[in-house]
């Protein structure tokens, strides 16, 4: 396990949330207050049984959930001083759980980016997300963050959400960037099967699918309108020349758009490391029981060969507003007469007989998933 | 055998009516299989055949009865096969007409009833199933006896489930059908009502000895193809094949001939001696056409060779079977298939799925078409696409239709007629709830979708059947389809100059609900020469990606372009738009299918 590379990105999986909100499908755990400090130490023994892959110094570290803010302070502070040094360590936080005493607490533990789940600041739209945060507290807590010393923050958005006019939309954006966040994720509302959501709301979501399908052109827009880089599918991050040359882009996600190898930690947490990947399993009592034992937890593996690397390669990398370096053997990955075709409508543009790279156009990049499932090989 | 103790016959009847069950009860009490060997519906051995209820090749078994010998021969149920009901009548003196005593008269009753008549055979009228609890046996001799011109009393009324009435049957047989009537003395005349194909003995006549007799190892002829051939082996079916030293004028039996190719001994041809030849075939010869035709086409372009093999097997048996290859630029390589009718290429499509495991795309059927050019060239047009643009004149095939339905559907029934292009010919009322309608269609106006609006206007009370009755000049027109400005060749249609705007939009309509947006705006129009009628544009998407995709969402991602490049592969390519196969199918019920 420990031949090849060192492992330079970490991500650990923080699942514990004041309720569950109806769309989400990740893995989380509400109203087992108890066991933070059991589910902290599991993390940290599996932490010392994996130690091996990891780099001494790592690039990032990404903290995940559920809501990592809503993990008891003493449990949250106690895991982030035993976790490596990283360049580069975000958490993902929860309005309503940032206080002044959260922040410092971050700030102490060695975070340097803050990713604040906003999704909306109506409240009509909140409520159907059933968020437990008002547009108040995002405002508050950024402005807690700032006061700290934070100068890396990011807003996630969530825009298709019933009867979610364009001028809802509008005034999400305009909301989001006059608090001068450094990064912006803006997602679209999927109506993931099996969720409380999409049965109440399902039918209604696709009803307007064809009102709302221009909101994503919206968004880009008015983002990058306000000097914003859109530097993958959904993500933005201020223009260098905007924040003293700074490159603002999470460069933990860019590691899973460069297909990079990390290390998953906690429940339902996946790692991708020497062409082999796996996932913890996702019941919190199997997890620290066995951790307890000192053994590794249940995982489902998933061996990668060699063309699925490829494919993942291509499929990733065209996610970016960077070229795809056409590394050896990657070529192999691509289906070049659909490249042509491709050309052809203005959607790919192929350096493969010049600099060697392969790359969206902007108008492909609307149509990114398509248009990635007819260049694959 | 004597003549005189020969009876020939055949049963008809409407589909499910009994005839195969009354077929398995007379072998049964003739002795002519035993218990043992019964199994329901011996008559048919194809499994489709079974399965469907239906017979499409006639046989021929000889029972005997009373110290006669009785030849039944069977024949096809349906109309598509009338040309093979009609050789298989030709080698009977009589017929025992089945009808079923809750249903009554239904339209296949009838126009097998008029192909006997005017075949001038003995009808014995039988009313089956009088054991039903909702039969009306009274109700149902009625009808039958007024349809063939005798009395009630003289409808013999049986079960053949319970073989009650069956021996009264065979006693009838003997009583009212004629003789059969063949010169002995003449030069031998055989009639070929049917044939098969044995992949040991190659072709095997069915035939109705006419006048004198046949030997086995006689050298044989037949007269309109003049193919010659020598008897390996003649005989008749009790209900295997018995070889026997000769086949005597009246009877009926098989004739092996060895020939290797059954499109060399025709139904309906005359077998003579070559020693001793007769001067005049038997009348009534003619070379069946399809009327039919649609492209077969394999889902997976690779299994072509496959589906070449496969209907070379099926024309072994099926001399009616028309094929040649047909290259469509929007479905590759196929073949264009002539039918006899509907239930001959829902058959065939359903041997070559079934028996062949293959997965076809059938496209909309269409009707054989006689064209003269501006230039006075004489054509006949199997495919749409090859309709020239400039003519003088189109000539379409017309059937006359049989249709009963209870009276209260009769205005539903007539408007349909009405918009199909039908001409009234004669109504009358069979009881007082049940109403005949004969009308005059264009063949074109049935194949696409007639069966179902029929059903869906009359509650699924209408019954229904057809002749041919010829060519008829029409005023029609080739529709084409152009997707983002190309002709695809295999969405032409041909249709009536009055009816060309209504379908244009129709079809139009279904492509743009059928084809997937694309990356582009794609115009669809239905076009006459270069007059476009209809047009809709299938507007570009706007977007088409997965906003959130991080470690824990890859395989998942992979797994969704992965399963969306599967479906683009089975789209086809026209031109740079991926259209699915079933908007092929559009034009099938362009009526039916709307929303």
């Amino acid at each position: 396990m420990s031949a090849g590379a060192p492992v330079r990105h970490l991500y650990v999986h923080l699942p514990f949330c004041a309720s569950r909100c109806g769309y989400c499908d990740f893995v989380t755990v509400v109203g087992r207050g108890g066991q933070h400090r059991a589910y902290v130490d599991a993390l940290l023994a599996e932490l010392s049984l994996e130690r091996g892959v990891l780099a001494p110094r790592l690039e990032s570290v990404f903290l995940g959930g559920g809501t990592p803010t809503f993990t008891a302070p003493a449990e949250l502070r106690r895991l982030l001083r035993a976790l490596p040094p990283a360049e580069e360590v975000t958490v993902e936080a929860n309005p309503e759980t940032v206080t002044p005493g959260v922040g410092a607490l971050l700030r102490d533990g060695g975070v340097t980016r803050v990713s604040l789940g906003a999704q909306s600041f109506q409240p009509r739209l909140l409520s159907m997300l059933e968020r437990g945060a008002g547009p108040d507290d995002v405002r508050r807590a950024v402005y807690a963050l700032r006061d700290v010393g934070f100068d890396n923050i990011s807003l996630d958005l969530v825009y298709g959400i019933p009867s979610q006019s364009a001028a809802d939309l509008d005034a999400d954006l305009s909301e989001a960037l006059a608090l001068e966040p450094e990064h912006l994720s803006c997602y679209e509302l999927e109506a993931k099967r099996g969720t409380r959501f999409t049965h109440a709301h399902g039918a209604e979501l696709a009803r307007q699918a064809e009102a709302m399908e221009s909101y994503f052109e919206r968004v880009v827009a008015r983002v990058t309108g306000a000097g914003f880089r859109w530097y993958e599918t959904a993500n933005f991050c201020r223009l260098p020349q905007l924040a003293d040359g700074r490159d603002l882009r999470s460069r933990h996600n860019l590691a899973y758009w460069r297909s990079r190898d990390y290390l998953g930690l906690g429940i339902g947490a996946v790692s991708t490391i020497h062409g082999r990947r796996w996932r913890t399993t996702p019941r919190l009592g199997a997890y620290l029981a066995a951790l307890a034992a000192g053994e590794r937890p249940p995982r489902e593996v998933e061996e990668l060969s060699a063309p699925v690397r490829r494919s993942e390669r291509v499929l990733l990398g065209l996610r970016l507003d960077e070229p795809l370096a056409l590394e050896p053997g990657l070529e192999r990955a691509v289906d070049w007469s659909a490249v042509e075709r491709l050309e052809r409508l203005g959607l790919v543009e192929s350096g493969r007989s010049t600099d060697g790279t392969l790359a969206l156009t902007t108008h492909g990049r609307f149509l990114g998933g398509g248009v990635t499932a007819e260049l694959l090989a | 055998m004597d003549q005189q103790r020969i009876r020939n016959f055949s049963i008809i009847a409407h589909i499910d009516h009994g005839k195969s069950t009354l077929a398995d009860r007379i072998l049964e009490l003739t002795d002519t299989v035993t218990g043992r060997e019964m199994r329901a519906q011996v008559l048919d051995t194809m499994e489709l055949e079974r399965e469907r209820g239906i017979t499409i090749k006639a046989q021929a078994v000889r029972v005997t009865w009373k110290g006669h010998e009785l030849n039944l021969i069977d024949t096809p149920g349906h109309v598509d096969f009338t040309y093979e009901v009609s050789r298989s009548l030709q080698a009977c003196e009589g017929a025992v007409l089945v009808v079923d005593a809750a249903q009554g008269i239904e339209a296949q009753t009838v126009a097998n009833a008029y192909l006997a008549i005017e075949n001038d055979l003995e009808i014995v009228p039988v009313v089956n199933k009088i054991d039903l609890p909702q039969a009306d046996p009274d109700a149902s001799a009625a009808e039958i006896a007024d349809l063939v011109g005798d009395t009630a009393e003289h409808v013999l009324r049986i079960s053949a489930k319970t073989g009650d009435g069956v021996a009264e049957v065979l006693d009838a047989i003997i009583e009212r059908i004629p003789p059969p009537s063949g010169d002995t003395a003449a030069p031998s005349r055989a009639l070929v009502f049917d044939s098969s194909y044995d992949q040991y003995r190659g072709v095997v006549a069915f035939v109705r000895m006419v006048d004198a007799s046949f030997h086995a190892r006689e050298p044989l002829r037949a007269m309109a193809q003049g193919t010659r051939f020598e008897a390996e082996e003649v005989g008749f079916f009790s209900p295997t094949m018995s070889a026997a030293k000769e086949l005597g004028a009246g009877e009926v039996g098989y004739v092996i001939t060895g020939l290797k190719d059954v499109s060399r001994l025709r139904v309906g041809d005359t077998l003579t001696s070559e020693r001793r030849p007769a001067d005049e075939p038997l009348p009534g010869y003619k070379d069946v056409k399809p009327m039919v035709f649609a492209g077969l086409f394999p889902t997976d372009s690779d299994d072509y060779p496959e589906l070449r093999d496969a209907l070379e097997k099926l024309k072994l048996n099926d001399a009616s079977l028309f094929y040649e290859p047909e290259t469509s630029q929007a479905l590759g390589f196929g073949f264009r298939c002539g039918f006899l009718g509907l239930l001959h290429m829902e058959i065939v499509r359903e041997r070559l799925e079934r028996e062949f495991d293959l997965d076809l795309l059938v496209t909309a059927p269409n009707v054989a078409y006689l064209v003269v050019t501006k230039a006075g060239e004489e054509l006949e047009v199997h495919n749409p696409s090859e309709m020239p643009r400039e003519v003088e004149r189109i000539e379409e095939p017309y059937i006359k239709a049989s249709i009963i339905v209870p009276k209260d559907f009769v205005g539903p029934v007539m408007e349909l007629n009405t918009e199909r292009r039908g001409r009234f010919d004669h109504m009358e009322y069979l009881s007082e709830e049940r109403v005949l309608l004969l009308y005059e269609l264009p063949l074109g106006e049935i194949v696409l979708d007639y069966y179902d609006q029929l059903k869906s206007r009359t509650k699924g009370y209408a019954s229904f059947d057809y002749d041919l009755v010829g060519f008829r000049e029409g005023k029609l027109e080739r529709v084409d389809v152009l997707i983002a400005g190309e002709p695809v060749d295999a969405l032409s249609l041909i249709v009536h100059r009055e009816g060309a705007y209504a379908r244009g939009r129709q079809l139009v309509d279904r492509l743009r609900e059928e084809i997937p947006r694309q990356f582009f705006d794609v115009p669809v129009q239905a076009a006459i020469g270069s007059r476009v009628i209809a047009r809709e544009t299938i507007k570009a998407k706007r977007k088409d990606v997965l906003a959130k995709c991080y470690g824990g969402d890859i395989t998942r991602k992979r797994k969704l372009l992965e399963q969306q490049k599967k479906g683009k592969k089975r789209m086809k390519q026209v031109g740079s738009v991926e259209v699915p196969q079933e908007a092929f199918l559009a034009v099938l019920n362009l009526d039916g299918g709307k929303k």
